[in-house]
């Protein structure tokens, strides 16, 4: 980037003044408070739709209700401060703890299955002998427009045994019949919804970047012996790391927060606790238990713990991907 | 230019944004006109075709003008009832399950209609209108319509491996292991860990009575001594595999019912309606009989699902609302309504034997008193005691119910039944009630 001499900016300057209002003090003040007059819609958006609820739940998890007598009628409940007690039983809770302990495993398949296939589906469409290119990204993008209570409906019949074609035909055939719905196995079939989904936009991201690239780049390299190989685990996945990290962020988001898919899949199964993924014990917390204060508290707390992982993993990754620049 | 419409655009988008939120915050409804003309009411409902019965009401009342809301029916009903009540925009009438009154009444959603509805209790049987007043002298609801359990069977199945319709719970368990051994592959029925309604309701009819009330303390009994004998049988059956494990209500469920696969269902009077969509090709070919008794001679049922018709607190005219919910639920005319329209079995005993009743669902067509052999089961209907956290409860089931179905063994189901007791009293406690040790 060349700066231009500085006589330039000042000439600039000089030949907007005489569109310039009279007093030049009113000017610059309106000037001033503009940037604030154009963010005032946003802020108040923000205000009204964001900040306001997340106060209210951040109150509501310091109250709690009283109950007076049986609880029947008129003022039988009042709402008391209850200062860090709902905070204090939604993280000795064991159903929240072993909620996410089950998220953190189904994490573990899900995002390095996902972030792998999606890289690899993107180096595959952008290499250089690919058909029918469009196609192919549109046919792995396509399951990402299909809504995830409609995939985990799709899902659920194809795994539950007494619908399922692949069980038919593996009975015909003599094999065993895995339940697919239960114990460890579900882990997998809840990854597999969950992958078959979110391969596609991933892939979308990454592929992106990679178009980004300047073609020099990959000349210089082929010229210098590179095989296709060589160029992609080289060149391209050095230079779109930056994607990887954000889709990276995407799904650790989007497994903490995984609600759809086993929701779905409750009623076909004994297999699915009605508080089976941290949300899941939110909802079950707020909607049937009725008692939307202690909610708000595994709420929060869950929003603390996904601030925390994301800034966590953002400081490493920032600190890997600076140290291989310097490099 | 561009930048002027932009900016104009997110003008209007902010003035457009601002505004449903502040419609959204101040709905108030024009309630200050409510004096001059008729009296203007609604009702959140989830039966089919309420807004046809209500007609009926509004071509013969011109001062009362009910307004039908259709509703998502259950457990998301009650919250929305709840959270309605907490801004005090509740409508002025509500369709809800009977589990389902004591925690509106507990959250201030229901008003108490003694006064309005004096009279009207002849029309129901004890058991039935208990539900509804949870024993006291307080009245939060009228029944509208009730589940006494039943035994459905496959008559030509039966007859085709010589199996006979049990009349006690004995004869069941000995039923269900002669089909086992004669076609292994076949099971009687299953025992279903994600419905609770029907583990509550045959555990009524054993004389279980789940939340109990002594001055201002509640006692839970989930385990007691009649739930256990029913949570054993149950239990001993999933453990030896005379019955199957899996959840009702499932694609499998309804494909092992189309096609035979399961010969029975221990069910509610409504479950003609559920077998023409769960099993299209069985038309015909039910039977039904009165649910199995645990000892010879006995003559008890229990209830699953069934709701009722409430006033709000909200109400501005609780006696206008009242006097709609009694005609709603007691008058001939608008229970042979409610039947033809809404497909309901209504708890008003007196329709349970009437014309529109006459004639048998088609997938009992070889049962031509059908209706007149539910009547008589329905008489029988044991009372049931429900509490506030019904739903906590019921949630805990099919948690603990579930895993024990999965474990197969009756040492699970003992534990589960453990466990359900256990979460409902700690809700209870945490919540703040005072409950009985």
């Amino acid at each position: 980037m060349t700066q231009p001499p500085k006589g330039a900016r000042r000439a600039y300057g000089a030949r907007t003044a005489p569109y310039a209002h009279p007093s030049p003090t009113t000017a610059l003040e309106r000037a001033r408070s503009a940037p604030y007059f154009f963010l005032l819609p946003a802020a108040v958006l923000f205000l009204l739709f964001f900040a306001l609820p997340i106060g209210y739940a951040v109150w509501l998890s310091f109250h709690k209700v009283e109950i007076k007598g049986l609880g029947l009628g008129k003022g039988a409940k009042s709402e008391v401060w209850a200062g860090l007690e709902n905070y204090a039983s939604a993280l000795t809770d064991s159903e929240f703890l072993a909620s996410s302990l089950r998220v953190l495993g189904y994490g573990a398949i899900v995002v390095p299955v996902m972030l792998g296939l999606a890289l690899l589906f993107a180096l595959l469409l952008d290499s250089q002998r690919v058909r029918g290119r469009s196609f192919a990204r549109l046919a792995i993008f396509l399951p990402y427009a299909v809504p995830g209570v409609i995939a985990a409906v799709l899902w659920g019949f194809l795994y539950l045994p007494d619908v399922s074609p692949f069980h038919h035909l593996l009975e015909k055939a003599g094999l065993p019949q895995p339940d697919l719905m239960d114990g460890g196995p579900l882990y997998l079939a809840m990854s597999n919804i969950a992958v078959w989904g979110g391969t596609g936009f991933n892939m979308i991201v990454i592929y992106t970047a990679l178009r980004a690239l300047p073609a020099e780049v990959y000349e210089a390299a082929k010229l210098d012996g590179c095989s296709e190989l060589q160029i992609a685990l080289r060149i391209k996945i050095p230079m779109v790391v930056p994607s990887l990290v954000l889709t990276f962020f995407f799904s650790i988001i989007a497994t903490l927060q995984v609600f759809n898919e086993p929701m779905t899949l409750k009623p076909l199964t004994n297999g699915i606790p009605s508080t089976w993924s941290p949300l899941m014990k939110v909802y079950n917390d707020a909607f049937t238990g009725g008692n939307i204060h202690a909610a708000s508290a595994t709420a929060v707390v869950l929003a603390l713990a996904t601030f925390a992982l994301s800034f966590a993993l953002l400081r490493i990754s920032n600190r890997r991907t600076t140290q291989g620049a310097s490099r | 230019m561009p930048q002027i419409t932009r900016r104009s655009l997110a003008a209007a988008t902010a003035v457009l944004l601002g505004a449903t939120a502040l419609t959204a915050c101040g709905s108030s409804d024009g309630e200050a006109g409510a004096d001059s003309g008729p009296v203007k009411l609604t009702y959140w409902a989830w039966a089919p075709g309420m807004d046809k019965v209500a007609a009926l009401w509004n071509a013969e009342h011109p001062d009362i003008q009910i307004t039908v809301q259709k509703q998502a029916s259950g457990d998301d009903l009650v919250t929305k009832i709840i959270t309605a009540a907490k801004a005090h925009k509740g409508p002025d009438l509500v369709q809800a399950e009977y589990q389902a009154l004591p925690t509106l009444v507990s959250n201030d959603a229901l008003a108490d209609i003694s006064d309005e509805v004096q009279g009207a209790e002849k029309h129901f049987a004890p058991g039935v209108w208990q539900q509804t007043t949870f024993g006291g002298d307080a009245v939060y609801a009228l029944p509208q319509d009730s589940g006494p359990l039943m035994f459905f069977y496959r008559k030509d199945l039966f007859e085709q491996y010589g199996l006979t319709v049990p009349t006690t719970w004995d004869q069941f368990a000995e039923t269900a292991r002669a089909l086992k051994k004669k076609a292994p592959k076949k099971a009687l029925t299953t025992f279903s860990a994600n419905d609770a309604g029907l583990f509550a309701g045959l555990s009524q009819q054993a004389g279980a009575k789940w939340w109990t009330f002594e001055g201002d303390t509640w006692k839970v009994g989930v385990d007691d001594a009649a739930t256990k004998k029913v949570t054993d049988f149950w239990g001993g059956l999933v453990a030896e595999g005379a019955v199957d494990n899996q959840p009702m209500y499932t694609p499998a469920w309804n494909n092992a019912l189309n096609t035979g696969e399961q010969l029975a269902w221990v069910s509610a009077v409504w479950a003609p309606g559920v077998l023409t969509t769960a099993a299209p090709d069985t038309k015909g070919k039910w039977a039904m009989a009165p649910l199995p008794q645990w000892s010879a001679g006995e003559n008890a049922t229990g209830s699953w699902g069934g709701s009722s018709t409430a006033v709000t607190t909200d109400s501005k005219h609780k006696a206008a609302a009242a006097q709609f919910a009694t005609w709603l639920n007691t008058d001939p005319e608008a229970l042979a309504a409610l039947v033809k329209e809404s497909g309901i079995y209504p708890a008003a005993t007196a329709a349970q034997t009437s014309g529109a009743l006459a004639k048998a669902p088609g997938y009992f067509a070889g049962q031509p008193d059908f209706y007149t052999e539910a009547a008589e089961i329905a008489k029988t209907t044991a009372p049931a005691a429900w509490g506030p956290n019904v739903n906590v409860a019921y949630t805990a089931f099919k948690d603990e119910f579930g895993k024990a179905a999965k474990a197969k063994t009756a040492a699970a189901f003992g534990e589960a039944l453990a466990a359900v007791q256990d979460t409902t009293v700690n809700d209870l406690t945490k919540q703040g009630f005072e409950v009985a040790k």
